[in-house]
């Protein structure tokens, strides 16, 4: 059987830039902004993705969460709008924008339809150009963040992650959460806000992705109006991260029936020549649905988890390996026993052929699945783009999976999977299970 | 500002007419299996889903869960291809695979590169009969379950609260008991449980098959008489018939307090009328009316009142969903801001119902939100998957292909005198359920 699919696979890869319409075009607007797009005139309508490196990160000592709340504040009015008349337009337009901030990027997303795009452009314009921050809507902000803030004291996956993440990087921004904190929060003024904008959104960290009903020649144009008004600069990009992990266990006590776990270690740079080697080996390991390893182990035959997985966490200024597991409280020793065994015997053995075999076909047949829906598509593009890919990795990717053998993933399996080097954080009662420090 | 929204509202309702066609295909096996093709040929790929006419909402009293712990065990591998070897197959071939139960369905999912539609076929229906089961799947997969019942649910205050105001909703339909099943009843369910119910209902007059992304229908439909063709129907199968609600004559209240708790809020729900066959109207106004009371954030009149201008609450909103075989529900939620109680929150929304009862629609608001409606039609063309799924989701909850293609433009039909009227009838405390989910309960002092 796998013989037969895998021939398959091969002509299916060859068609791969064919089918997926991914005609990707370099842009450049009269004004000098580049952009990714891809025209697809079957449906009226345009996505668009733009970018802005650096996101929380950018985070003042002290301000906390400014670059997050800010970017909720983009659609709270703008211009001569207040927030209420800034929503009624974007309704009565019927156009969508999606404000986001995480660690690395402050993110917008945009879908609206062709027959009104000058419009929606235009709103779209404002927010981006000429956010109002009005007192009233800072207020009303904090406040649901806050809320925010403080559901997530109580979350356990929140707690877990937000230990973890904060073991791992102190009081480096990666070290706490984006939100900020109720007391930062209290503390934000407006002016705290504006930095935060004009830090975050500028032209030397902009990418661009658009996919939809529209020529190169028109995005270029919109762009320029959209984006040719914002500061040539921002704010500087805060150092490299350190990684302070150590090998142990963190529990925190929570009165809930099951325990949540957070673990991992350090883990391989982008860029490393090893990181695909490591990311086809997490296929084999971790990364979920039925065919990984700590699926097959926990799940499937031992019945002890709903869900595991681990993940290569590649963020611009740190590299970890983690993962995540969840078991009732008296349950979740023999989880994590099983997590560590498995640790070590991947560490020590690597993985079988077939198991390689079967994740190459996995990765590599997935991979031209995602780029279906112009909002997916524009969405990859621009991730791309923060993530310093060439366009030509939309091709050479499977390629790179492909090239992958089973001594690249030994070697790298030896040098990434680090038993005693393994911290985990539970969050619950767990029995069985306690603090090593 | 208002003024300048109305002539908006009017330039934009023209070109909203450039109709979002779906190309749509419809045939019966002669097993009685139902078969929907929807073309979509700008990717070879293919989403290929089997909805079963089975859900929580039918299972046997005492014992809750078993559809859903049945959805699971759908993976353990049957006679010809043991266990793990569909997964390992859609893994093989790039693609990916689900399962979903709810009230009303339990539905299996593959998105697939097209020309594997064929192999996911066969093997589909392999497994609509030919299961085998060992007790120690079952055991094990039971375990799973309750892990996942821990992780969804009894991890989660907010979720355990809303299967206390479900079950007090309905005196006696078994939209009461949750999907997941109560605890102590999946801790009981077996083998001999689960091959029961899966013989009576896993059979092609039970199921309805959906194929959307770049195919061919007349080649689906013989792909289809091929493999679900072949399968036995189960004779003498009934539609299926539920415990009915009696009429509800008293509002019930409830609270429910857990440490865990960080943000109180409150919800109600009224029972309400749902989607029926030829019959959309009334859903239709309700669909209207909640996105006019509580739809966006600040622009809903729930928004503009409790968020905006009296600032009494941090989030507000109204919802409903008319997509049920039986009576759904229509709720509106509120959490309260700093310094407010659940009892001011609920008195503030009250009033601001009462007061929207007595004022009607906002001629312009409607406008908008009917605008919006027209162009998720375009907006839907570029998700495949959420079209398959609007297919499957309708049919199996008893409404026909004309029902779901009618139904935008029966949105669009709707006046406000339409939704006033809904709006009278849904919002009768008799028919409700208000819940309070609290840290303490020395918190409300009443």
């Amino acid at each position: 059987m796998i013989r037969f699919l895998f021939s398959f696979l091969t002509a299916l890869l060859v068609a791969l830039p064919v089918w997926a319409g991914l005609d990707v075009q370099m842009v450049t607007s009269p004004g000098g902004i580049k952009a990714w797009l891809v025209e697809e005139k079957s449906i009226p309508f345009v996505a668009l993705e733009i970018g802005f490196k650096g996101g929380t990160s950018l985070d003042l000592p002290e301000k906390r969460g400014a670059t997050y709340m800010m970017s909720g504040l983009l659609e709270e009015g703008a211009g001569n709008l207040d927030a209420t008349a800034f929503q009624k337009t974007l309704e009565s337009l019927a156009a969508s924008f999606k404000f986001d901030a995480h660690d690395d990027a402050l993110t917008v997303s945009a879908q609206f339809l062709t027959e009104n795009s000058d419009q929606a452009v235009e709103l779209l314009r404002k927010a981006l150009q000429e956010p109002r921050f009005d007192q009233v809507a800072v207020d009303r902000v904090r406040a649901q963040i806050i809320s925010i803030i403080a559901g997530d004291k109580k979350d356990p996956n929140e707690i877990a992650a937000n230990e973890f993440s904060h073991l791992a990087f102190g009081n480096h921004p990666y070290g706490t959460p984006s939100t900020g904190s109720a007391d930062s929060l209290n503390q934000m003024t407006r002016k705290d806000l504006v930095t935060a904008y004009k830090n975050a959104m500028a032209l030397d960290r902009v990418f661009v992705a658009a996919v939809g009903d529209i020529s190169a020649e028109d995005l270029g144009v919109m762009l320029d109006r959209l984006l040719g008004k914002l500061p040539a600069t921002g704010g500087a990009m805060p150092p490299k991260a350190e990684l302070h992990l150590t090998g142990g266990v963190t529990v925190i006590d929570l009165p809930t029936p099951q325990s949540v776990a957070v673990f991992g270690h350090a883990g391989i740079k982008r860029d490393d020549p090893d990181f695909f080697p490591a990311f086809v080996m997490n296929q084999v390991f971790g990364a979920g649905g039925f065919t990984s390893r700590l699926t097959e182990e926990v799940r499937e035959k031992r019945g002890l988890t709903y869900g595991i997985y681990t993940y290569m966490a590649s963020y611009d200024l740190a590299d970890m390996y983690r993962g995540s597991v969840a078991s009732g409280n008296d349950r979740i020793a023999e989880a994590l026993d099983v997590v560590r065994a498995e640790w070590a015997k991947l560490a020590a053995n690597g993985v079988t052929d077939d198991e390689l075999t079967a994740a190459k076909t996995y990765l590599t047949g997935a991979y031209p699945l995602r780029f279906d829906g112009n909002a997916r598509i524009a969405g990859i593009l621009m991730n791309m783009q923060l993530d310093g890919l060439p366009v030509s990795y939309l091709t050479s990717r499977n390629e790179m999976v492909n090239a992958v053998t089973r001594e690249d993933i030994a070697r790298v399996a030896k040098r990434l999977m680090q038993p005693d080097n393994l911290r985990i954080v539970v969050v619950g009662q767990p029995v069985g299970v306690t603090s090593t420090d | 500002m208002r003024k300048v929204l109305v002539t908006l509202g009017l330039f934009l309702v023209l070109p909203f007419s450039v109709n979002a066609t779906e190309s749509v295909t419809t045939f019966k096996l002669a097993n009685g299996m139902d078969a929907v093709v929807i073309e979509d040929h700008r990717a070879p790929v293919v989403t290929h889903m089997v909805w079963y006419r089975i859900g929580a909402a039918d299972e046997a009293p005492g014992k809750s869960g078993i559809a859903h712990l049945f959805e699971h065990l759908m993976f353990k591998g049957t006679a010809r291809f043991g266990p793990g070897v569909f997964s390992d197959t859609v893994a093989a071939n790039g693609g990916s695979e689900n399962a979903f139960t709810s009230y009303d369905y339990t539905g299996y999912y593959q998105r697939i590169a097209t020309d594997r539609l064929e192999l996911m076929m066969e093997m589909e229906s392999d497994r609509m009969r030919g299961l085998t089961l060992s007790e120690e799947d079952v055991r094990t997969e039971r375990d799973v379950v309750l892990e996942e019942r821990n992780s969804r649910t009894d991890n989660n205050p907010g979720a355990l609260f809303a299967e206390q105001r479900m079950a007090a909703l309905y005196l006696n339909h078994h939209y009461g008991i949750p999907i997941i099943g109560w605890r102590h009843e999946v801790e009981q369910l077996n083998r001999e449980d689960a091959f029961a119910f899966y013989r009576k209902y896993y059979a092609p007059n039970n199921a309805i098959l959906v194929v959307a992304g770049d195919v061919d229908p007349e080649n689906v439909k013989a792909f289809a008489q091929k493999y679900y063709g072949a399968v036995a129907p189960t004779e003498g199968l009934l539609p299926r018939s539920r415990p009915i609600e009696p009429p509800q004559i008293a509002p019930r209240r409830l609270s429910y307090s857990d440490l865990r708790v960080a943000q109180p809020y409150m919800i109600r729900s009224y029972l309400a009328p749902e989607r029926n066959p030829g019959d959309q109207t009334e859903a239709a106004a309700l669909q209207i009316l909640a996105e006019l009371l509580g739809g966006s954030g600040l622009t809903s009149v729930l928004g503009e009142q409790l968020v905006l201008k009296q600032k009494v609450a941090l989030q507000s909103a109204a919802f409903y969903d008319g997509m049920s075989l039986d009576q759904s529900g229509f709720g509106v939620f509120v959490v309260p801001a700093e310094g407010v109680s659940l009892r001011d929150g609920e008195d503030a929304l009250d009033a601001v119902i009462a007061d929207f009862l007595k004022k009607g629609v906002d001629a312009a608001h409607l406008e908008r939100i009917k605008a919006q409606m027209k162009a998720s039609e375009i907006y839907a063309l570029d998700d495949l998957e959420g079209t398959a799924r609007r297919y499957g989701e309708g049919l199996t909850s008893g409404l026909t292909i004309q029902d779901i293609e009618d139904w935008p433009n029966i949105l669009q039909s709707i006046t406000a005198e339409d939704v006033m009227a809904a709006a009278k009838r849904v919002f009768d405390k008799k028919k409700s359920v208000t819940g309070w989910l609290m840290r303490d309960d020395a918190e409300e002092k009443q």
